[in-house]
């Protein structure tokens, strides 16, 4: 079956005081109907703006697309014109973002803001659009929708927000659902419960999730496939469980012993907190023909200091960009 | 190979230095301040090196600009316009800042108890300050000058009185503000005393955007003095460039020069003083100019 | 319910507000070296200490101050407020002669400074380096920069003077004749140069805060979300990003009134707008304290009643303020 989203060698370049760098280099994935994919990565390894040009929202005069293609469900989406994107955007894609508390309009009530996607897109009536946004609020599991349809966002919590948010997300029943970083604003139990929704909602609509965000714990909950980002490229592709229990690049197995373990027994010795050394290299330093994270790695070449490693594939998809891949330990 | 380094990732500069670099790649406001100081440095030694008086009669009545060798022309009663304008130059930038310095001790003081205090003493303040915001400004100081007298200080006196609330108002927020933040916390958990925590704590905080309204209150006070003396509510032993555009004003069918002249004088001032201080706040509010 | 509570708080305020005023302004002519006695003595050309005296007693001057004080407010909130030597008629009459000019000049002002203001602010926020951007920046800093009086008076000597598009002063044409709408048109044409030259200050300040507050609102994560949702443009700007930037606009315009008042002083003098402007100036100089009295006052009630509808607009458009009361 063809891949509903296919993303061949794209390049985002961003303008800096500095000159022109290449926030993503070349970076190639594909995915399915019906799949969650999760994007992780420490901050300003671009996944975030692979996201923004996947709705073709890079801003305007700083970010732009300089090369390769984004099919979706067998259209280039960097050949779209504007008025065919904003018919993909909240329709057949969607987007939600970090910012519960502020990616609400603060001067219209919940109910219209969600009623306007309804409108705008499937053309209902006022009336249609507004009891439709009542049965969204229902199916984000907020309570007493009838009454806080008219809510102002500034009189609901968070997590009461986000879920305002994926339902205007979802109201017309898009193929795929982006979400960059969802939870990482909300206490953790909002987050759990945000994610049970997430996997709920998807479950009852088949809607594609692509995940983005830093923690590694989100991902185990929520996606069957991962790519770990590092510095605009991709350093490893495969199945969560395969990953998690194999990483394949020095980077992913940092971050996976990153996450510090609870153990059931208080008592019982524990495993040391690692971190990875150094920090994530400048947008300055994006793009060079070698691999990027060897400042920071433990095995370390003199091949990796002068050439960008190609992507090596193992079984169940699983890929790694690094010159020691096969023998990762 | 682990990255092993013990210099700071990012340079440090001090502060100051950086608000420097921004102001001084601010060009306009650059040209306000040279602009500035050659009206200062015109204020300060033009009497010397035109020492004609201003108030002599020294012509014929509304001898345009440039003929029979007067710079500026003559106003309505043969006075030299030069002469005038240098003189009322001093006038101007001398209440201009006298009456800022009023404006801001009251305001600072005023915003920097209401914003510190809490309870009855911020009531009574923030009432103070709504009845002053609410009178209105000019009328009152008319009132003010005509009642005791258009002497330079009880007219700068009377500018203050009535145009600290900005500064107030602006104090008090940035009060408010930086009293919750946690540095202040750990001084008065160490026990410093009151006085010492506002002025020596938060105030140096609180700095930039009050001293970006100072600097724009030596213009607006300058605009109210201007405003008062063509009105005629000013020192008749005194020249001052509003007085100016007074007086001639009914013979602007005669010569408009008379008027536009003195007019020019005050814009160019108050607009050198608006772009140091447009400046100033780029300068000192990085924050805003990073969009 | 919570909107008339609200209502009632802020209509005390005011009332205690002007009282305050009243106070005020009282105490400060009764500060002040001489009063109206000597000027009248001073029209009459001298008069000894005796006839001064007795008509000191005749005006209640001679009483202790409180008395003084607590007598005219008695005198004003039963809406007498004196009688002006000067000009020889009650001072409420003479004030509400001159009122509705002024009242029409500062609303005018403010109300076409707001609207080009935002209207200019938007417009230049989509594009901030395009030519009608530097252009707002150029011509904030002239409007804000120049003396309003100046502004006025070029104005009249460029409009009225050289091209004569517009009459010289005042605020009718009494050789007009016709019905309503003859001398509708003629004050609006006499209405133009002042309310211009006054507006030109606000106008410079309110563009720039639009504009600003439009950047920042065009940048803000909820048009984000509104384009995330695949809104057209026009919506994106005009419904979401808008309404958010009119409040701070608004909120500016209302903090305005005492300086749109005191501006309008100024205007009305240069072109003899028939004002309060010009009757505060001449009973200034006279020492007419009632009738100064009566100007402050009411001026302070103008800007009290424009910082009311202010508030009352403000509600309307950012329902944030509705909760807060």
């Amino acid at each position: 079956m063809a891949p509903l989203l296919k993303v061949e060698n794209l390049r985002i370049e961003l303008k800096t005081r500095a000159g022109i760098a290449p926030v993503i280099d070349d970076l190639s994935f594909e995915l399915g109907q019906n799949e969650s994919l999760s994007f992780v990565g420490e901050s300003g390894c671009g996944k975030s703006m692979t996201a923004l040009a996947i709705m073709g929202l890079l801003p305007d005069r700083i970010g732009r697309i300089a090369s390769g293609k984004i099919i979706f469900d067998g259209e280039d989406l960097t050949t779209a014109t504007e008025a065919r994107l904003r018919q993909i955007r909240g329709n057949d894609i969607s987007m939600i973002f970090q910012e519960p508390m502020t990616s609400l309009n603060p001067v219209y009530t919940i109910g219209e803001q969600i009623a306007e996607v309804l409108r705008h897109h499937q053309n209902l009536g006022k009336i249609a659009a507004h009891n439709a946004a009542i049965d969204l609020l229902n199916a984000v599991r907020i309570p007493n929708p009838k009454s806080r349809v008219n809510d102002y966002p500034f009189q609901m919590s968070g997590g009461q927000r986000q879920r305002v948010m994926i339902a205007i997300a979802l109201a017309c029943r898009p193929k795929i659902l982006i979400a960059d970083e969802p939870t990482t604003a909300l206490d953790v139990t909002v987050q759990a419960q945000i994610f049970d929704l997430l996997r709920d909602l998807r479950r009852q609509t088949g809607t594609s999730i692509i995940m983005i965000t830093h923690d590694m714990g989100a991902v185990a909950e929520m996606a069957e496939r991962m790519i770990v980002m590092y510095a605009g490229r991709k350093a490893e592709e495969g199945p969560v469980r395969q990953i998690i229990n194999n990483a394949r690049h020095p980077y992913t197995r940092g971050l996976i012993s990153c996450v510090p373990h609870l153990m059931s027994d208080p008592s019982a010795e524990r495993k040391e907190l690692t971190e990875i050394p150094g920090i994530v290299p400048s947008l300055q330093a994006f793009g060079k023909a070698q691999c990027l994270f060897s400042e920071r790695c433990g095995l370390a070449s003199e091949r990796c200091l002068t050439e960008r490693p190609p992507e090596i594939v193992f079984e169940n998809a699983h890929k790694s960009s690094c010159w020691h891949a096969r023998n990762p330990k | 190979m682990t990255h092993q380094n013990n210099d700071p990732i990012v340079q440090a500069q001090s502060p100051l230095s950086e608000a420097w670099d921004m102001f001084i790649r601010n060009y306009a406001a650059v040209a306000g301040l040279i602009i500035l100081a050659l009206i200062i440095i015109g204020a300060a030694f033009g009497p010397t090196l035109y020492p004609t008086d201003p108030f002599e009669m020294v012509w014929s009545p509304f001898t345009p600009p440039g003929v029979d060798g007067f710079i500026l022309g003559t106003d309505y009663l043969g006075r030299d316009l030069l002469s005038q304008i240098i003189y009322g130059a001093r006038v101007t930038l001398i209440i201009g800042l006298s009456a800022a310095i009023v404006t801001v001790v009251i305001g600072v003081t005023i915003g920097a108890l209401a914003g510190f205090h809490r309870g009855l003493i911020e009531e009574i303040l923030m009432r103070i300050t709504e009845f002053f915001q609410v009178l209105p400004t000019l009328l009152f100081s008319m009132v003010i000058v005509a009642l005791f007298g258009a002497s330079l200080p009880m007219i700068t006196l009377a500018i203050g009185v009535v145009s600290w609330t900005a500064v107030a108002r602006i104090t008090r927020a940035e009060f408010l503000r930086i009293r919750e933040l946690e540095y202040v916390m750990a001084s008065r958990a160490s026990g410093t005393s009151n006085w010492k925590l506002m002025f020596f704590v938060i105030l140096p905080n609180a700095l930039p955007p009050i001293i970006v309204q100072s600097a724009l209150m030596v213009g607006s006070a300058i605009l109210f003095e201007a405003g008062l003396s063509f009105l005629g509510l000013t020192d008749p032993n005194v020249i001052s460039w509003g007085q100016i555009i007074g007086s001639n004003r009914q013979y602007i069918l005669e010569s408009s020069f008379t008027v536009t002249i003195p007019g020019l004088a005050i814009f160019i001032t108050v607009l050198a003083i608006s772009l140091v201080g447009d400046g100033l706040n780029d300068a000192l509010n990085p924050k805003l100019r990073q969009r | 319910m919570d909107f008339m509570r609200v209502i009632t708080t802020r209509l005390f305020y005011a009332v205690i507000l002007l009282l305050a005023v009243l106070v005020l302004n009282f105490t400060l002519m009764h500060l002040a070296p001489g009063d109206v006695v000597d000027t009248i003595a001073q029209s009459m050309g001298g008069a000894d200490a005796e006839v001064l005296e007795k008509i000191r007693i005749e005006y209640g001057l001679d009483k202790p101050f409180l008395v003084q004080l607590g007598a005219y407010i008695g005198r004003v909130l039963s809406f007498d407020l004196g009688y002006s030597f000067y000009y020889n008629l009650p001072v409420t009459d003479l004030i509400l002669q001159r009122l509705p000019a002024t009242v029409l000049l500062v609303f005018a002002a403010q109300i076409l400074a707001m609207i080009i203001g935002v209207v200019l602010g938007v417009i230049s926020a989509r594009r901030p380096n395009g030519i009608l951007s530097n252009f707002v920046t150029f011509f904030a800093l002239f409007g804000y920069s120049a003396p309003v009086f100046w502004t006025g008076i070029l104005l009249l000597i460029a409009f009225s003077l050289n091209i004569q598009w517009f009459p010289v002063a005042g605020m009718r044409d009494v050789t007009v004749e016709g019905g309503f709408w003859i001398h509708f048109i003629d004050v609006l044409r006499h209405l133009v140069l002042p309310v211009v030259s006054l507006a030109s200050i606000f106008l410079a300040l309110y563009s720039r805060l639009a504009r600003a507050t439009m950047m920042e609102t065009l940048g803000s994560d909820y048009v984000r979300t509104a384009k995330a949702k695949g809104l057209p443009d026009r919506q994106v700007v005009y419904k979401h990003a808008l309404k958010n930037a009119l409040a701070p606009v608004i909120t500016l315009a209302g903090l305005q009134f005492s300086a749109v008042v005191s501006g309008a002083v100024l205007v009305e003098t240069v072109f003899a707008w028939p004002g309060l402007g010009t009757l505060a100036f001449q009973s200034i100089l006279a020492r007419d304290t009632p009738t100064i009295l009566g100007i402050l006052f009411f001026s302070a009630l103008m800007v009290i009643i424009g910082n009311l509808l202010t508030d009352f607009v403000l509600r309307l458009v950012d329902p944030r303020m509705r909760a807060r009361g």
